[in-house]
């Protein structure tokens, strides 16, 4: 048994202050990504949500330069970012994309001044992959309790705007004639986005925020009809990417080249995407059995079985 | 059904259009609308595409400010969050990977402007039933939404503007995409709803024909200007000539109308092959 253990885990794993801050981080930013990033699909946002996390870079490299954590640069300039994108258009569908793009450029180029700035100023030349691609490892403990303390607020507004959110995304036409205030329901909902993106940032970079964002989502809806299930799907696909992420990256300490570990976002990246794979197998299986179920004998659709009804592992 | 609450105008028009005219840059969509609708009867708003019909629900629904002109419901003022209207927009797009099943759907109409997350879940959950029941639809309650068919979706979309019980349910063009047969479905269904619980019905089309059986009134918009009456008070060549400002001319086949715009009267008519939404203005279709 002991020697399994050994086998998937590392010595010193458990004992590594830094692995047990990148246990929690991740776990607690993949619930939350999981729960917006649902949204984020079912609105056709994913690219304003990649444009959040990319700009995000920005507010990262300057919070480097004057020496504060790398997360408030990422939050301050997502949050900015989504009130632009959102006077420039973002709310109507034929200007969507050309605010996200528009707002992207100019982001990404005051990034390059400062992540040129900071690797000029500095001996250490990880910064940019620091900020770029994220160093799970090396989140400061400090910055622990913000962390759980913006995820909670974050899952506060969802819930609090769940239905509407629903109905907006359904038919604005529809929302509104019901009273609901689109346009400030989509304004929450930019920047909790911008949030959960700043997360994501912090954990596995400004570049690979998307991956959290979009990934477990996908993989959920794959597997699930219901608008909760997804979220909860969505949460659970994310920590086990970042978990089983974060024990390949330590374990990777031992492999070629011995002693430079892997990036942990490589490893976490990977493993969203083989989940989304693995849920797909799921889901076709899922259909096959249940086509010969409905192939079978008809007297069995008469009594109930539903031809229409889909995969749902919820 | 259970009676409709006192003060809300029982007896009057469920739906007043007075003088309704509405400019949108710079352009006059629609001209001084006026007609009524009384409880429980079925009404079809006919019309080209760009006629303004859905600018006319706009309005109704208080999403579009009217230039001049008044519109009550159920007798009193406009008011966004009046549950007495119920309403089915154009084109609800649903992706089929969206994770929503038609119940999900139908509960929003219950609740979904509401703060929160759902309660009360037992008792959510028979309204929900009921009302997938009544529109036909209960063998669809846990089907992803985005699977079903035009018209499975649509009776889903119906249920979802019932179920918060209103007492005039608009419609905008809900036959669109349709095949003929999930048409005459939806038709049926509306009658027998306008029918049984007594709630007024305007829907939108730009062909009359599916509704030739149930319609007991019609709204007629072309360049923005309406006539309102039965059938054959409204569907007349001098009438619809009018609002179209040329000659129209109408003919009746095998109990269908056909709208055909010639130029010049009726030595010059000119018919095409008919789709309804391609064609010259104001030709509906014969199918």
């Amino acid at each position: 048994m002991s020697r399994v253990l050994n086998a998937l885990f590392a010595p010193g794993f458990f004992g590594s202050g830094p692995v047990r801050a990148a246990v929690v981080v991740g776990a607690v930013v993949a619930v939350v990504t999981g729960a917006v990033g649902v949204f984020t699909v079912i609105r056709g946002q994913s690219f304003a949500g990649h444009a959040l996390g990319e700009v995000g870079s920005a507010g990262g490299s300057l919070a480097f330069l004057s020496g504060t954590n790398p997360l408030w640069g990422f939050m301050g300039v997502a949050v900015v970012a989504a009130g632009l994108m959102e006077v420039l258009g973002l709310h109507r569908p034929r200007s969507r994309d050309l605010a996200t793009g528009l707002v992207l450029g100019a982001g990404l180029g005051c990034a390059a001044l400062f992540l040129y700035l900071d690797a000029t100023s500095t001996t250490s030349t990880g910064v940019t992959v620091t900020i770029l691609f994220g160093s799970l490892f090396a989140v400061s403990q400090p910055v622990l309790p913000s962390v759980v303390a913006l995820s909670a607020a974050v899952l506060v507004v969802i819930a609090s705007c769940y239905r509407m959110l629903l109905l907006t995304s359904l038919s604005p036409d529809l929302a509104a004639a019901r009273g609901v205030p689109v346009r400030a329901v989509a304004i929450a909902y930019l920047v909790i986005m911008a949030v959960a993106v700043s997360l994501a940032a912090e954990t596995i970079g400004a570049i690979l925020a998307t991956a959290l964002l979009v990934g477990p989502p996908a993989t959920a809806l794959r597997l699930t009809k219901r608008p909760g299930g997804a979220m909860v799907v969505a949460g659970l696909v994310g920590v086990a990417a970042v978990w089983i992420g974060i024990v390949l990256a330590y374990d990777s300490y031992y492999w070629p080249p011995v002693d430079h570990g892997w990036p942990v976002s490589f490893f976490v990246v990977a493993m969203v995407f083989v989940l989304y794979l693995g849920a797909g197998v799921v889901a076709a299986l899922g259909r096959a059995r249940r086509t010969r179920h409905v192939a079978a004998p008809p007297a069995m659709r008469e009594s109930g079985c539903e031809p229409h009804v889909d995969a749902d592992a919820a | 059904m259970t009676a409709p609450p006192p003060g809300t105008g029982a007896d009057g028009p469920i739906l007043s259009v007075d003088g309704v005219s509405v400019w949108l840059t710079g352009r006059e969509v629609l001209h001084d609308v006026r007609f009524r609708i009384m409880p429980g009867e079925f009404n079809g708003l006919i019309g080209p595409n760009g006629a303004g019909k859905t600018t006319l629900f706009r309005v109704i629904l208080g999403l579009q400010a009217a230039t001049a002109g008044s519109v009550l419901v159920g007798g009193r003022p406009l008011d966004r969050r009046n549950p007495i209207i119920g309403y089915v927009p154009q084109k609800v797009f649903f992706d089929p990977d969206m994770p929503l099943r038609a119940r999900d759907v139908v509960g929003l109409g219950l609740d979904g402007h509401r703060l929160g997350i759902p309660l009360g879940w037992s008792r959510r959950r028979q309204a929900v039933d009921a009302m997938l029941d009544a529109v036909d639809a209960h063998h669809l309650a846990d089907a992803r939404v985005g699977n079903l068919s035009g018209g499975e979706q649509q009776r889903v979309l119906i249920a979802h503007a019932l179920i918060s019980r209103p007492r005039l349910l608009l419609l905008d063009e809900p036959l669109a995409n349709l095949d003929i047969r999930a048409e005459g479905e939806v038709v049926a269904l509306l009658a027998r709803i306008a029918r049984e619980q007594r709630i007024a019905v305007l829907i939108s089309a730009h062909d009359v024909n599916p509704l030739l059986p149930v319609m007991d009134r019609l709204v007629y918009v072309a360049a923005g200007k309406t006539a309102s009456g039965s059938t054959e008070e409204v569907i007349r060549a001098e009438v619809l000539s009018a609002l179209y400002g040329q000659h129209v001319d109408v003919l009746r086949v095998h109990g269908r109308i056909l709208v055909v715009a010639g130029a010049e009267g009726p030595s010059g008519v000119t018919v095409e092959e008919t789709d309804g939404a391609a064609l010259a203005p104001g030709i509906v279709s014969l199918r």
